[in-house]
């Protein structure tokens, strides 16, 4: 397996689910990181036969909606002296703002464009999400 | 308390709330006088982005035979939208001059944006093919006035089900109360969208059919709701004309229906109802328009606060 060195204080974004880690990757900016990140695809795991995983050297904001949004299996560890100080239990939330973009042509989120795009949890196995607006059903990121 | 609420999508009500608004409503009916002036002094703005003049009557004769006025436009060209102005801002402007106000538009969901901008109550007059709550305070009535109660009852719903917002907003509605089952007559393409299929009818527990064709099903309905076939809701000209002519309701198949089934429809009609079926007795969707007229006056009276 390829190695990755431990980090001594940062965040390790572990078990989320194959085909995802990129797309945390990338609403997280991490690509602009002036710090040290790894983004790791397709690695062993016992439980999940594949896995990504994101090891950031740094402490930084995350947006734990849009965490538990796009895989609420991930673990997201807080990393301290190359410890886990503080491990976060992911929900899917049931309410996002500013995350989904609706689809729907009609929707008046395709004509105006000074407000917060809003949706709200319809089925929590299903991860499916309602518009706030047109009813519009979207399911983001689909149980894998 | 209805007093300020605004009114976007059946479920912004309890069924109390709308119980309310019926009884109102058939106590208007039985007294219109009474109520002809209880909005002295009270201005409907009636904002109309895309042109309906029948709803738009409605709403303006309600307020003018509750003794109110009403200011508006007709049509988003006519409007500061036609300058470019936001939803938000308008609703925003017209605000410091009426009371309430009726919002109409082409995109769905702009009459819920709308309301998140404004303190004064905000009634969806239709917003795309998502929803049209006033519709259907006016179809429950025509039902209760009809038949008593909307329980335990089969609604038939025919036509465009897949962009026809009186559908929907009569499905939701329906859906909560008991005893209901409801028999969906389309062409495949037209049938309901899914969220009314997955997230209202099968969440409830609904009995409901999907079928395509009406004679064997009219011996079963209470109701009849029928709906034209729109033509602004098709990208191609030649998808319409296919499926507009598809289901049309004619003396022939009346004959299966019972003596006490009747025929609803939000109008305009088209050719989907015949106009042989017009004197029927069971053909009500003329009454219905009355109706409506009725449970608006009700729905002012009641988001005004005044009864
Ligand atoms: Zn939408």
């Amino acid at each position: 397996m390829l190695e990755i060195t431990s980090i001594e204080k940062g965040i390790v974004i572990d078990h989320i689910t194959a085909g995802y880690g990129i797309q945390v990757f990338n609403y997280l900016n991490l690509d602009k990181a002036d710090y040290n990140v790894a983004l790791i695809c397709n690695a062993y795991s016992e439980k999940m036969g594949k896995k990504d995983i994101i090891k950031i050297n740094n402490v930084i904001d995350i947006n734990y909606d849009f965490l538990g949004l796009i895989d609420p299996n991930a673990t997201v560890n807080i990393i301290e002296n190359g410890k886990t100080i503080k491990k976060v239990k992911l929900e899917v939330p049931d309410r996002v703002e500013n995350i989904i973009r609706c689809k729907n042509p009609r929707c008046v989120t395709s004509v105006e464009h000074y407000f917060p795009h809003v949706f709200h949890l319809v089925n929590k196995e299903k991860r499916s999400y309602r518009c706030e607006y047109c009813d519009d059903i979207v399911i983001p990121y689909p149980n894998k | 308390m209805l007093k300020n609420r605004s009114l976007i999508d059946p479920s912004d009500f309890t069924r109390e709330e709308f119980r309310e608004i019926f009884d109102l409503g058939h106590q208007i009916v039985a007294n219109p006088e009474k109520y002809s002036k209880s909005c002295e002094g009270k201005i409907l703005a009636t904002l109309f982005y895309e042109p309906s003049t029948r709803t738009r009557l409605s709403f303006e004769t309600a307020m003018l035979r509750l003794g109110g006025q009403v200011i508006g436009f007709s049509e988003a060209a006519s409007s500061s939208t036609a300058k470019g102005e936001s939803i938000a801002d308008t609703l925003r402007t017209v605000e410091c001059y009426a009371d309430i106000a009726a919002m109409r538009h082409p995109k769905e969901g702009a009459p819920r944006l709308a309301s998140h901008y404004i303190h004064m109550p905000l009634i969806n007059a239709g917003d795309g093919g998502h929803q049209h709550p006033t519709q259907t305070l006016t179809d429950i009535l025509t039902i209760e006035r009809l038949r008593g109660n909307v329980e335990n009852k089969t609604y038939g719903f025919c036509g465009d089900l897949k962009f026809g917002r009186t559908v929907h907003s009569l499905i939701k509605f329906l859906s909560n109360y008991e005893g209901v089952k409801f028999i969906l007559i389309s062409p495949e393409e037209l049938r309901v969208p899914e969220y009314i299929r997955e997230e209202v009818i099968k969440k409830k527990g609904i009995p409901f059919e999907e079928v395509d064709q009406m004679e064997p099903y009219m011996g079963q309905l209470d109701f009849l709701y029928m709906t034209r076939v729109q033509r602004e809701r098709f990208f191609n000209e030649e998808d319409y004309i296919r499926l507009k002519d598809r289901f049309i309701l004619d003396k022939e198949k009346m004959s299966y229906a019972r003596p006490d089934t009747y025929i609803l429809h939000p109008l305009p009609r088209v050719n989907e109802i015949s106009t042989e079926v017009d004197d029927d007795p069971r053909a009500q969707y003329f009454q219905q328009a009355k109706n409506g007229m009725y449970v608006r006056m009700a729905l002012i009276l009641k988001l005004l606060g005044i009864y």
